[in-house]
């Protein structure tokens, strides 16, 4: 656990005044606040500093231990010790989230180990950051699916915060897509609504084919033979093995379309994307004298 | 008091001890929509979203509504190239790794 300089994470001072704090928290809030940066998990952790920081230098009491103790903060640990020995404390309050609201992570620990070992706890008296007032707060969660997953439509269950929730994910769901789960984010207060959760999907893709929305993309290889004078080839699809008819004189990288063998149309039942099959033509190698002599043939034909 | 997917402005508004000319105020510069009955206001619960961040940018951040409508067209066209970004990343998997 490492020591951290509030003074620096607000860019202030020693001396700076109360209104000098509130200044350059405001300024750096206005950086850094995740409504201001969606999706930005970087600026989010920043914003948490920020305020754990406010919540250190805004509170006098909190101030004067921070400053009595500073780098020495293992004896801050012992006075909170004391503290409680004499029945002083007020008590282990939970940590209260301090956070602007807009962008619940599925950490919600929030402040940083420090602050606990320091102060046990959030005070949760002088913070510039808002608890729900009415609608409840977003909830996001991230989920990581093969892409096998999702070709099919199926149940999932989560646990966010503690609950289960289960949820059904449509087959065809994208890379980077989000769905949201409405009324499963925090709960309201004074009547207003519970706020959402968000899932964001992560799909790996770990199969031989390539996906582009609803079209995959392959390449089977044929042998020059095959390509010359016609035949068959073989395609792997998700579905299973597909025979092709390879018409004669097929050039290299001849592309051709397989009509629904793609991936599902998201939220559309029995709709399919197209597979598109790239054939690669193999050139014979280590070819015989016999062979060799034929081919030479051929050009000379 | 709901009515269907409404709910009464007032209570929003003493909920986040804030006054009710706020809203009327967003309103004013079309950032979100009242619907009005019988002389109450009422806002749609899908706005509330909107509406809290707009709060926490004007009340907490000290933004004021020139600025607020400023961020939220800028936000709308991060949002849109952030899906851009995503829909690009996706595409660009397809030349990446081996060729076809």
């Amino acid at each position: 656990m490492e020591f951290i300089d509030y003074y620096k994470v607000l860019g202030i001072d020693k001396s700076a005044s109360t209104e000098d704090i509130k200044k350059a928290y405001r300024k750096l809030a206005r950086k850094h606040h995740p409504d201001l940066n969606p999706n930005n998990k970087e600026a989010n952790k920043l914003f948490q500093q920020l305020n754990e920081a406010n919540e250190v230098l805004s509170d006098p009491e909190n101030r004067k231990k921070y400053d009595k103790y500073g780098k020495d903060w293992k004896h801050g640990e012992e006075y909170e010790k004391a503290q409680q020995a004499q029945g002083a404390s007020s008590g282990q309050r939970g940590r209260e989230q301090h956070f602007g609201g807009g962008q619940g992570e599925e950490d919600f620990s929030g402040f940083s180990d420090f602050f606990g070992s320091m102060f046990g706890g959030a005070s949760g008296s002088g913070g510039a950051g808002r608890q729900a007032k009415y609608r409840g707060q977003d909830f996001n969660a991230e989920l990581h699916l093969n892409l096998i997953d999702a070709l099919q439509t199926h149940q999932q269950t989560l646990t966010v915060n503690g609950k289960n929730i289960r949820i059904t994910i449509p087959a065809g769901i994208e890379n980077g897509q989000t769905i949201k789960i409405a009324g499963h984010g925090g709960p309201g207060v004074n009547g207003g609504p519970n706020g959402d959760l968000f899932i964001a999907f992560s799909i790996t893709n770990d199969t031989k084919f390539k996906r582009e929305g609803n079209n995959l993309y392959t390449s089977v290889e044929i042998d020059l033979y095959t390509a010359v004078l016609g035949g068959e080839a073989t395609v792997d699809t998700l579905t299973g093995k597909v025979k092709l008819k390879v018409p004669a004189e097929t050039q290299n990288g001849t592309k051709v379309k397989l009509k629904g063998k793609g991936f599902p149309v998201y939220k559309k039942e029995g709709e399919f994307g197209d597979l598109y099959v790239t054939y690669t033509v193999k050139i014979p190698a280590n070819l015989t004298e016999k062979q060799k002599a034929l081919f030479t043939e051929l050009s000379n034909s | 008091m709901e009515t269907g997917h409404l709910i009464a402005a007032n209570d929003f508004c003493s909920s986040h001890q804030i006054e009710i000319s706020f809203i009327s105020s967003l309103k004013e510069f079309g950032l979100i929509e009242i619907t009005t009955i019988k002389e109450t206001s009422y806002i749609d619960t899908r706005q509330l979203q909107q509406l809290e961040k707009f709060l926490r940018m004007h009340y907490d951040l000290e933004i004021n509504l020139e600025g607020i409508e400023a961020i939220t067209h800028l936000l709308n066209r991060v949002n849109n190239m952030q899906d851009e970004i995503t829909a690009l990343k996706n595409r660009l998997s397809l030349y990446e790794d081996e060729s076809l």
